[in-house]
């Protein structure tokens, strides 16, 4: 893979960061855009800008058959059964939502258990905790090991009849590990539970068949995925997402409003209430044209490397402990540094032109987990380079310099 | 210009590395818990203030970055002796200095060491790291439990 061909196409990356060339490793927060991405948004705004599925006119015409395209695009990368079954959202996070409130809200009843994994970020608990104390529901944890793989072998004994819904992250954001989601979603089918699969940290790093893991509910950002933020998408079974109610209620997701009664649109406009972001729709269909030519294989090639690399790199460094070495895991390298908090690691490492995130990740739980307040977390993407890796331990060795 | 020197004094590396008046205080007239959600720091603070309003003895415990700790420890030592009027002043002082103009000099005579602190101006994610002790002790004395840097 041409890394510099790649990295010709992100104009963000090449300036300075207070004095020194911009190391992004910021990546599990969000990705940076291509010029594809970039051009795509523009050319909406410059050419096509007008409000979808409503006018008569060539530029709503226009716009609508771009926004469309974005949604077969995404249908045809996660292997949906149907357009139909693609939700825009305004994220992973809002689609979470929606299923909580809107499924959750119809089918879940007291003593009804909902079983998560103890690594799922904030994204993914609270919505579940919101729609259980509504519901009288009961909230269940899949737990992890002291690597941050779950801990497989309890789960037969936490699925029963009584399990309604399992929700997992696919790709954990603060330790990067990869969750054997098939397996899960075989044994969850097998008690009669529906699933969720969050993946938003996982999407623009490896590829998803939805058809043959046979997931229930799928969500992710676009931001993620080196496309706009503000978008993201549900991809849900049509037979459930037929049977729930609308999450909001407007324009767009109506046949006909009277005030003695109204009549909801078909999927999956239903669920797709007032004007969406039409633009970030479109820079979101952009952005997985250029995934799928770059390729998952290529790219899960490269950020292998980088994190080999790293976690070797790592593993050599004196008072660093990494937080997370589940046997399958990818681009992500979670850490703490003995005598320097990571929040100060995340200043030191910036004025050096690092971009890292320090905090929990909004993932307390696994910050509870490894007894850690906060790690520092670098994260790759497929523009990252060794070079840039390089970077990073410098950095950590003048911080710790610095402290000594 | 971004200088990362006039963060990390060697006053607060110092005092990170050995916070002064660290641990519990037992029995203590007031104490509170101060928590920044944004990075995870956590302090609790105890005082000690007496009939007259005196505070005479101050302690910290918890966990934080290098600025929550050594602005937690130099407020210790800053405000054993002082009354609570005077607490009240300083507290206006120090966080008029972590929020003014980078061209404002710090005031050395009534800070003292705390003026090592004004260096999080330059950095706006690291300023509620410098004030939460500041807004716990705060808490404490108004006989709130908890205080937060929002
Ligand atoms: C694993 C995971 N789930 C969910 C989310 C929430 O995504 P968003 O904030 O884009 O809705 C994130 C983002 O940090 C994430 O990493």
């Amino acid at each position: 893979m041409n890394i510099d061909a790649i990295r010709e196409q992100f104009p963000i990356l090449h300036q300075q960061a207070h004095g020194h060339p911009l190391v992004y490793l910021d990546n599990a927060a969000t990705t940076q855009k291509p010029q594809c991405v970039i051009d795509a948004v523009r050319h909406y705004y410059q050419a096509d800008n007008a409000n979808i599925h409503r006018g008569v006119h060539l530029l709503s015409e226009r716009a609508t058959a771009a926004y469309e395209s974005a949604r077969s695009n995404i249908a045809k990368l996660f292997n949906a059964a149907s357009i139909r079954e693609v939700i825009f959202t305004r994220g992973a996070t809002e689609a979470i939502n929606l299923v909580a409130a809107s499924w959750g809200g119809t089918n879940l009843h007291a003593g009804d258990e909902i079983l998560l994994s103890e690594m799922e970020h904030h994204s993914n608990i609270v919505p579940w905790q919101m729609i259980a104390t509504r519901t009288g529901a009961v909230i269940k944890v899949l737990p992890m090991d002291d690597c941050g793989a779950l801990c497989m072998e309890q789960l037969d004994d936490l699925l029963s009849e009584r399990t309604k819904l399992v929700g997992i992250v696919q790709m954990s954001n603060a330790l990067g590990t990869i969750n054997p989601i098939a397996e899960i979603i075989t044994k969850a089918h097998a008690v009669g539970a529906l699933v969720l699969i969050d993946g938003a940290q996982a999407a623009g790093h490896l590829a998803v068949d939805l058809q043959l893991l046979d997931v229930d509910f799928y969500v992710t950002s676009a931001h993620k995925m080196y496309g706009p933020t503000g978008t993201g998408v549900l991809i849900a079974k049509a037979t459930l997402l037929d049977a729930m109610p609308p999450y909001q209620g407007g324009g767009d997701m109506i046949r006909t409003v009277s005030f003695a009664q109204t009549q909801y649109n078909d999927l999956p406009h239903k669920f797709e209430a007032g004007t969406p972001n039409i633009a970030g729709v479109i820079g979101f269909g952009a952005a997985i044209n250029w995934l799928q030519q770059l390729g998952f294989p290529a790219i899960a090639a490269q950020e292998r490397e980088l994190l080999t690399y790293a976690t070797a790199k790592a593993e050599q460094f004196t008072g660093l402990r990494i937080i997370g070495n589940a046997p399958n895991k990818a681009c992500v390298l979670s850490f703490v540094l003995a005598g320097v908090h990571p929040h100060d690691l995340g200043t030191i490492l910036d004025s050096e032109g690092v971009a890292i995130r320090a905090g929990h990740h909004c993932a307390m739980p696994v910050m509870q987990h490894f007894k850690v307040p906060a790690t520092a977390r670098a994260s790759f993407a497929v523009y990252n380079t060794i070079d840039e890796v390089d970077a990073l331990f410098a950095a950590l060795t003048k911080a710790q310099e610095m402290f000594a | 210009m971004f200088d990362l020197k006039s963060l990390y004094q060697q006053v607060i590396v110092d005092h990170n590395k050995s916070p002064r008046n660290f641990g519990k205080l037992e029995p203590c007239s007031h104490d509170a818990e101060g928590y920044n959600p944004l990075c995870g720091d956590q302090l609790h603070l105890y005082l000690n203030i007496d009939n007259d309003g005196i505070i005479q003895q101050v302690r910290f415990e918890g966990e934080g970055c290098a600025i929550s700790t050594a602005s937690a420890s130099l407020m210790t030592q800053s405000l054993i002796g002082k009354s609570v009027d005077a607490f009240k002043q300083l507290f206006a002082q120090f966080h008029h200095m972590t929020t003014c103009d980078l061209d404002e000099e710090p005031d050395q005579a009534t800070l003292g060491k705390l003026a090592a602190l004004a260096g999080v101006r330059e950095f706006p994610s690291r300023i509620k790291c410098a004030t939460l002790c500041w807004h716990t002790a705060k808490a404490a004395i108004e006989g709130a439990t908890r205080a937060k840097t929002e």
